[in-house]
């Protein structure tokens, strides 16, 4: 099973459809023991990130993810999702993030922001995220970025402003900047290639 | 690397159709919104724009069942514009599958609305859709209410600033003066915007034929929005495309 984490308001109707494309059995939550016992959690994110982090502090979601890193098991976090998986955040204020990868997010560093619409990336050497998708543009709707290689990883990178990480694929944790489920064909290839290399392995 | 232009399809939706017409008057039958949202999601729509004209609360349900329905074959983004008067409205209008909401009348009367929505939701969930037209304002340019029928008096681009400062994603800029006319966009009008708006700019209104696309990526535009040329299959999308590609702009294909 792949549960997507439900801890706030937001779009998770187009998540819930877009990887029940790849996978059969799905399920928009917030119950702790399906998210920690999922094969995979999928961690959504919209809106400013100290938002994204009290909302996932309310429901308690911190601890899931962090016995999920700890048991090695797969997550995938998507924009906000992923931006929280890093040291900090710099938007507004700065905010403590999750600390799963070192680093922090900072603004893009561009005239007109937000960084809206489709691009296509520089995929990592060997990358199994963009197996058969490396030439492809993603939908990304973001202003904040983390701007350097996570160590042990696979790191992809997208130039807007300056270079920023379009996705790390590390051994059990997966992100992306941009949105998968809102990139079309390309995005559900991205979907299915999570599927297949990490839940399904 | 290059960011791709955008080309947007906008649905006028009512009582369950989508209709088009000159300056929001003469509402023509454009089909059927689902199918139509089908249709240019697979000829390389980059995003959908529902803009939901109904006059009553049946209508707006009926609105939020094609939302819901477009959002579960449609892997693009989709924005709905029409009727969103609180946050709460933005809310269900996400949860029901879109994933950016455009204001333009309720914000106008009460711009605190903007705040309301981009503090819980994100400046990127908020679109501020400005029908603007000449006018003997500051700038030059006066916001409309109405489809452009009723002048408000206020400086087109004073608001458009105060709007980016209290926190919206993009700024849809649809020239009452170029809408309907199939005459090109208002390429001054969007030069102007551009100058001042530090967020992206989608321009609309007066699209009327293949060579004129470019014209607005060059005066600062950086999405199309188009619905008459497409509903009534004046150009496909993938003309657009070749036509911007071929004049040097990155597009998505």
């Amino acid at each position: 099973m792949i549960a997507i984490l439900d801890y706030g308001s937001g779009n998770l109707h187009s998540a819930y459809r877009a990887f029940a494309q790849a996978h059969p059995d799905v399920i928009v939550t917030n119950d702790p023991d399906i998210c920690s016992s999922a094969d995979g959690l999928v961690v959504p994110g919209v809106g400013a990130y100290a938002a994204c982090m009290d909302q996932l502090f309310a429901a308690g979601a911190e601890k899931i993810i962090a016995n999920r890193v700890a048991s090695a098991r797969p997550l995938f976090g998507i924009c906000v999702g992923m931006q929280i998986f890093f040291t900090e955040g710099k938007e507004k204020a700065a905010t403590k993030g999750l600390g799963i990868w070192p680093g922090s997010v900072e603004r893009l560093n561009s005239p007109i922001l937000p960084h809206m619409g489709w691009n296509t990336v520089t995929s990592a050497p060997g990358s199994r995220l963009f197996s058969g998708v490396e030439d492809e543009h993603f939908y990304f709707v973001h202003s904040y970025g983390a701007r350097v290689d996570v160590p042990n990883a696979l790191n992809t990178i997208c130039e807007y402003g300056g270079g920023f990480l379009a996705a790390v694929e590390a051994p059990h944790v997966v992100a992306t900047q941009f949105h998968p489920e809102k990139s079309g064909a390309a995005g559900a290839t991205l979907i299915r290639n999570w599927v297949d290399g990490w839940v399904a392995a | 690397m290059t960011l791709a232009k955008r080309i947007i399809p906008c649905l006028d939706v009512a009582g369950g159709r989508v209709v088009k017409g000159v300056n929001f008057q003469d509402l023509k039958d454009a089909g059927d919104p689902i199918e139509l949202a089908a249709k240019y999601y697979r000829e390389g729509a980059d995003e959908l724009t529902f803009l939901d004209i109904s006059a009553s609360v049946e209508e707006r349900n009926t609105t939020l069942d094609i939302v819901r329905q477009t959002a579960e074959e449609v892997f693009i983004p989709l924005t709905v514009g029409g009727g969103i008067r609180t946050a709460e409205d933005v809310n269900t209008l996400l949860r029901a599958g879109a994933d950016k909401v455009s204001i333009n009348t309720a914000a106008i009367l009460r711009p605190e609305l903007i705040n309301e929505i981009s503090d819980r939701f994100g400046d990127q969930v908020l679109v501020l859709s400005v029908d603007a037209r000449r006018a003997g304002t500051k700038s030059g340019y006066e916001v409309t209410t109405h489809g452009g029928r009723t002048g408000t008096g206020i400086d087109a681009l004073a608001w458009v600033e105060e709007a980016i400062t209290r926190g919206v994603g993009e700024i849809l800029l649809n020239s009452m003066d170029a809408d309907g006319t199939k005459a090109g966009y208002d390429l001054p009008m969007i030069e102007d915007v551009r100058a001042i708006s530090s967020v992206p700019i989608i321009a609309s209104g007066g699209a009327g034929s293949l060579g004129d696309f470019a014209p607005a990526l060059e005066s600062g535009a950086d999405a199309l929005l188009a619905a008459s040329v497409f509903h009534f299959g004046t150009l496909t999308i993938g003309q657009v495309k070749a036509e911007l590609s071929r004049s040097g702009y990155s597009v998505r294909r």
